[in-house]
């Protein structure tokens, strides 16, 4: 972003501390009254150890209790180790596993290839200030604010083989959420439905926030719309195509809550978040199982984390 | 609009109008509340009253029926135990599948003194682990009640852990005017069973409507057709993990559902049993094998015109008088703040008085206690519940007669699997098989 002005103008302003005398420690810290080092603690220690309570110890847990073959019942001390026996029976002895791969992929494949384009493309179109534009706006963002719950059920109202909206209209059979050929597409239907709302949002945010200088200097020169769009605003637009990106990943990889709803995530609509509640969450009780299911997901997640980060750092220091 | 500067700045201004004109506080405010909401329905949270002592004159109650209809049923049953016993019960009514999903944590939490729960391994399972009290002195007092229950009631150790208060057969569902208009007849083998089929197909219905969308219906069919090639004994060996599923025996048993899976109405796996249900209602379908509950998809003046049958035999030595009956009932916490009011509420709810309130105001369901006034029951009630007193041994359902991991993680994937891909029978007990040994490890 070193381009803009604006932020070169930040910068340009001296830091405050050197406008004060070359004093050692004591004189800093006379900065700050003892108020404000007791909020300060707090407002660090707080947040500490809120995240350490709720993410880093449940991971922690997870990762160690997916070597073990725990039920749910009964004391800690009970607890039998099994090594790594759990993956291996993840990889060799469960067949929903790797559908449920597969599946997370395509998920983010279609996601990112399909629904973020077309979210795109209506924000560029909505940014021309139709007339009515903030009827579509709603109307397209309206999905997004309905969970995914609830989108499973409006969907299955339109999917239901003998009694949806679908096959009545057009005089079809087709078993669009119980064929597991048919299931996983028309389940990506619905999620890239909710999705293009909110790429869509995301995206009308940014192009708003362009310069408009920027596109008065492109058509002076006689640039295109689509030039323009591609070759001026686009890339302008860095920061926003950056988390666009994430939202997109991240969207995919806790994708749940529809397949579950529809059919708790089997037959065609296995996902590796279905899976973990499958084994986890109610009588099943597999704990153990689970749990390796889950540091799985968590060690996916970190690569895109991990490359997530990276990319903004290096955005910082630049 | 001038350009964001940051990031931040940015994402605030991505927030919805709607939404920016709350206040940050109004905003806490809401959350706060949410969770305190969600606080409340969860089970661990309900511990019932503390009032502690003995001579105290209130008993706690976990109850799952959450449905309307079920809900008035035990709030009447629990209304008779309060007059004729002067206690107080407090009855905790949770979604029926929250229950379920949460029973390991209630068990371990502080459940109430008594809680509603299922007959089977299901049961047996939490007996053993030492999370449910002994009932045995109660069944000393318990009459009306046949060798049966007291066998499903039964933990490891030959105590009594349970107090059965009703159950429901599964069969062939029909519509009798439907086979009227078409003169069938009761099938009595499976050959019977296969011809009528096809005289169904020529008429223009479905022959078997099925559902298996929520994964458990179709294990009825593996039970059933379980236990009319190998008998109730191998079902239990099978279940507890005794017996291998790459066995003959079992692959008898899918290969027999090969053969009348193209009787079945097609595209199950996206279909739920209220659907499938609905086409038996709606005439398209000619029999449906489905717990009696399959009666709350017919309208009340349809209730007459429904009948059953049992589903008809297939190997003579064995017979057809084996069948899934499910028995739902009571038990009690392993440390009840008021075990002696609770043992009186269990005694209570097997009773016959119990049961006579339950027959006049429930008619989806039979009770358990063999005293009680009958004479309410429905055409269909009673054929049923004579069906279940000729049967000689009851099944309690696959997915209660063994362990629930294996059950929903193993069971319910392998037969969708086996409905999508009837082909492949010994890749499947292969499968199946060796999940098991990985599961049924102490």
């Amino acid at each position: 972003m070193s381009d803009l002005p604006l932020v070169q103008a930040d910068r340009a302003v001296p830091p405050p501390a050197a406008t004060t005398t070359t004093g050692g420690r004591g004189r800093r810290l006379r900065l700050l009254s003892r108020t404000d080092r007791v909020v300060i603690a707090l407002m660090v220690l707080v947040p500490l150890l809120l995240v350490v309570a709720l993410v880093w110890l449940p991971a922690l847990a997870t990762v160690a209790l997916s070597t073990t073959d725990w039920d749910g019942i009964g004391p800690v001390s009970e607890i039998e180790f099994v090594g790594a026996r759990n993956y291996s029976d993840v990889v060799n002895i469960y067949p929903p596993f790797v559908p449920a791969v597969q599946n997370n992929l395509l998920w983010l494949a279609a996601l990112f290839v399909v629904a973020t384009p077309i979210g795109m493309f209506l924000a560029v179109l909505l940014d021309k200030e139709l007339r009515g534009t903030r009827f579509y706006q709603t109307a397209l963002y309206l999905p997004v604010v309905l969970s995914l719950a609830l989108i499973g059920f409006v969907w299955q109202l339109i999917y239901s083989r003998d009694q949806g909206l679908l096959n009545g209209v057009f005089g079809t059979d087709v078993d669009w959420y119980g064929d597991p050929d048919v299931n996983i597409w028309a389940v990506l239907v619905a999620a890239g439905w909710r999705h293009v709302g909110y790429i869509m949002l995301l995206y009308l945010a940014g192009l708003k926030g362009v310069d408009p200088s920027l596109r008065e200097a492109a058509a002076v020169d006689g640039a295109s719309e689509p030039s323009t769009f591609f070759k001026v605003v686009f890339p302008v637009m860095r920061p926003i195509n950056i988390i666009v990106l994430v939202v997109t990943v991240i969207e995919s990889l806790r994708a749940f809550d529809l397949v579950w709803v529809i059919n708790k995530g089997r037959n065609g609509l296995e996902l590796i978040s279905a899976l973990v509640t499958a084994n986890v969450v109610g009588e099943a009780s597999r704990i153990g199982f689970g749990s390796a299911l889950a540091t799985i997901m968590l060690v996916v997640s970190l690569v895109f984390i991990t490359v997530y980060l990276a990319t903004v750092m290096r955005e910082d220091r630049r | 609009m001038s350009r964001p500067r940051s990031q931040a700045e940015y994402l605030a201004r991505l927030v919805p109008p709607s939404v920016a004109g709350l206040r940050r506080r109004s905003l806490l405010a809401g959350a706060a509340g949410t969770g305190a909401l969600l606080g409340t329905g969860l089970l661990a949270g309900c511990g019932g009253d503390d009032s502690g002592g003995s001579g105290s004159k209130t008993v706690s109650l976990g109850s799952n029926q959450s449905d309307p209809k079920p809900k008035d049923v035990i709030a009447k049953v629990v209304d008779g135990f309060q007059t004729s016993s002067g206690l107080q019960v407090a009855i905790n009514t949770v979604d029926h599948n929250t229950y379920q999903e949460n029973i390991n944590n209630y068990l371990q939490g502080k459940p109430d003194d008594v809680f509603m729960w299922f007959a089977g391994y299901r049961m047996r399972f939490f007996a053993a682990r030492g999370l449910a009290g002994d009932l045995s002195d109660i069944w000393g007092k318990l009459s009306g009640m046949s060798d049966a229950f007291k066998k499903a009631s039964t933990g490891d150790d030959g105590k009594q852990y349970f107090v059965p208060s009703s159950y429901y057969p599964w069969a062939m569902f029909y519509r009798k005017s439907v086979w009227q208009q078409n003169g069938y007849q009761v099938p009595k083998t499976l050959d019977e069973l296969t011809t009528l089929a096809a005289e169904m197909k020529k008429d223009g219905l479905v022959p078997i409507a099925f559902a298996d969308k929520d994964g458990w219906p179709a294990m009825g069919t593996f039970d059933i057709l379980n236990l009319r090639i190998n008998g109730y004994q191998f079902h239990v060996d099978l279940m507890a993990g005794k017996e291998s599923w790459t066995s003959d025996k079992v692959k008898k048993v899918f290969d027999a559902w090969r053969g009348l899976l193209p009787l079945h109405q097609p595209d199950s796996l996206g279909r739920t049993w209220q659907e499938a249900a609905q086409s038996l209602q709606q005439k398209k379908s000619g029999m449906y094998l489905l717990g009696l509950f399959v009666a709350q998809q017919f309208n009340n003046d349809e209730q007459d015109d429904l009948d059953f049958f049992t589903f008809p035999e297939i190997d003579p030595a064995i017979g057809a008088k084996a069948l899934d009956a499910p028995i739902d009932g009571y038990m009690m916490a392993r440390r009840p703040k008021e075990e002696e009011n609770a043992k009186k509420l269990l005694e209570y709810v097997g009773s016959k008085a119990a049961a006579d309130i339950t027959v006049k105001n429930d008619p989806s369901t039979l009770v358990a206690n063999t005293e009680a006034d009958t004479s309410g029951y429905t055409a269909l009630q009673k054929k049923a519940a004579e069906l279940v007193g000729s049967a000689t041994e009851i099944a309690q359902f696959l997915d209660r007669d063994t362990r629930p991991d294996f059950a929903s993680t193993v069971i319910i994937p392998a037969l969708q699997q086996f409905i999508k891909d009837p082909a492949d029978i010994d890749g499947l007990t292969t499968s199946i098989e060796n999940q098991k040994k990985s599961i049924f490890t102490d």
